[in-house]
């Protein structure tokens, strides 16, 4: 696969989650019942840097949890082989909480909607939001983002690819071609 | 989305033996994905919906089936039981003919128990349904070896190095035999300790260490197993009376200090309590028997969920 474009380097993406950590708390006039959840994989690392900004900036915690949706995903039987299954881990009950879903790269709405089916499994939250560091469009799926990173059009033989300092090594975001 | 690149290579699950040690790691991760889902309000997630699931049992069994069918349950699978009794095996019908019966209604996976060594092989080599054994006479009972190596994981945080013993009649125990398979290809070191009359001969070309008394046996031991002496299954009692068995072969707290401290204590059940081990021991602080069984269903659901996908070869 070939890089086209730079999406974002480090500082840029900083800036991106910087901003939708504020957006966050806009929206929501603060951070009471603030529940945010990051979905496996790389909505983990980027669920947990926009809880620490919100931290910082308002001066107090806020839970952070992780939603594994693998079980829920509507390719299971098509796929081979297996993709593998990791806990899911979530600081305290859900109910009546304004869950934040995180995840890197919004694209069809699958992931999400998989998430939602999840979460659901744990309770009746008050508000689901959802937050991502990149939308690339092309749904499938009657879903949108509340808090966007980036909003970038692509073709649909193009791929977004998040690197994390977590997970990657490095923080950048690449436009590629098939 | 992601997948990852390992996977089971065959569509049955008949032994631990054709496992590689890559295979087992994936079982074991897999099931600590899905313990989780156990303890949660809602115990149940849709990976296995519309998959029919047939549990054939064709020797008697509480613990397995319960467990498979949970884990079955779970994963929103549709099961449907099948025992010997009452049906048309007393009727006369073979293994062969009841499988291709139950075939004909289309299941994707059949959890199978019965008395014969092979029955599972015999059916995964003729149906294409996923054949999963749980238990063939003394040959293999591959979940629960691996519920028992991912309770040792657990609680001791590895499997390689780790001295385990296993203590009873080893000779008729399918158990043990899928224990010394998944432990030795894991690298722990094995023990095994019986009377004279319940130790195969030339076992210890499995790869492991064979001692006469249960203090030998438990000196160094990090995990001890214990196994039930299974009446059913001896043409006749081979030992002298099951008092003088629990005086030579029986687990008590005095004995089970000639382990290493904090030894986890182990029996696949269901228990003898006063033949092979004492209820200070099954019931005390080291004992996580009531683990095993927790972790039974949790290391099903992950056995149901990698056969259950798409499948590499074919």
């Amino acid at each position: 696969m070939n890089v086209k474009k730079r999406l974002l380097d480090g500082a840029r993406m900083t800036r991106a989650i910087r901003r939708m950590a504020i957006e966050i708390v806009e929206r929501n006039r603060g951070i009471e019942d603030l529940l945010i959840i990051g979905i496996r994989s790389r909505g983990v690392p980027i669920g947990e840097r926009i809880t620490r900004e919100i931290e910082a900036m308002e001066k107090h915690a806020v839970p952070f949890g992780i939603l594994d949706i693998t079980l829920y995903r509507d390719d299971l039987t098509t796929i081979a082989p297996q993709p593998v299954v990791k806990p899911t881990k979530l600081p305290e009950p859900i109910d009546d909480k304004i869950v934040v879903l995180v995840d890197d790269v919004l694209y069809t709405g699958r992931t999400v909607r998989a998430a939602l089916d999840a979460l659901i499994d744990f309770g009746r939250p008050k508000a689901v939001q959802l937050a991502v560091l990149i939308d690339r469009g092309h749904r499938e799926l009657p879903i949108h983002a509340d808090v966007i990173g980036k909003t970038v059009p692509t073709d649909a033989n193009e791929v977004i690819k998040v690197k994390l300092e977590e997970t990657d090594g490095e923080d950048e975001v690449l436009l590629m071609e098939k | 989305m992601r997948t990852q690149s390992s996977a089971l290579r065959s569509k049955d699950l008949l032994g631990i033996e054709p496992l590689t040690p890559e295979e087992i790691t994936l079982i074991l991760d897999t099931a600590e994905g899905f313990k989780e889902v156990s303890e949660r309000p809602v115990k149940k997630v849709p990976a296995l919906r519309g998959q029919l699931v047939i549990n054939l049992f064709m020797e008697a069994s509480t613990r397995t089936r319960v467990s498979f069918e949970i884990a079955e349950k779970r994963l929103s699978a549709d099961t449907l039981n099948f025992a010997a009794s009452g049906s048309s095996v007393e009727k006369g019908e073979t293994l062969i003919d009841t499988a291709e019966n139950l075939m004909a209604m289309h299941p994707d996976m059949i959890v199978i128990r019965h008395k014969h060594p092979g029955a599972p092989k015999m059916l995964a080599d003729r149906l294409p349904a996923s054949i999963i054994n749980a238990g063939d006479g003394a040959h293999e009972h591959p979940t629960q070896a691996l519920l028992d190596a991912f309770t040792i994981r657990e609680r001791l945080g590895r499997l390689q190095g780790v001295n385990v013993s296993i203590i009873g009649d080893i000779a008729h125990s399918r158990v043990v035999r899928s224990n010394i398979h998944l432990l030795t290809k894991m690298k722990a070191n094995v023990t095994l300790a019986s009377p004279p009359s319940l130790m195969p001969a030339e076992i210890e070309k499995m790869g492991v260490r064979v001692v006469h008394s249960l203090d030998e046996a438990l000196e160094g031991a990090d995990v001890v197993m214990m196994l039930r002496i299974q009446l059913e299954r001896q043409g006749k009692l081979s030992l002298p009376s099951l008092r003088e068995y629990y005086n030579t072969f029986g687990l008590t707290p005095e004995r089970l200090r000639r382990a290493n401290e904090g030894a986890l204590v182990m029996h696949p059940g269901p228990m003898n309590r006063g033949v092979e081990i004492a209820s200070d021991v099954a019931d005390g602080p080291y004992s996580v028997i009531l683990e095993q069984v927790t972790n039974g269903v949790a290391v099903r659901m992950a056995v149901l969920y990698l056969l259950a996908g798409g499948h590499l070869v074919e």
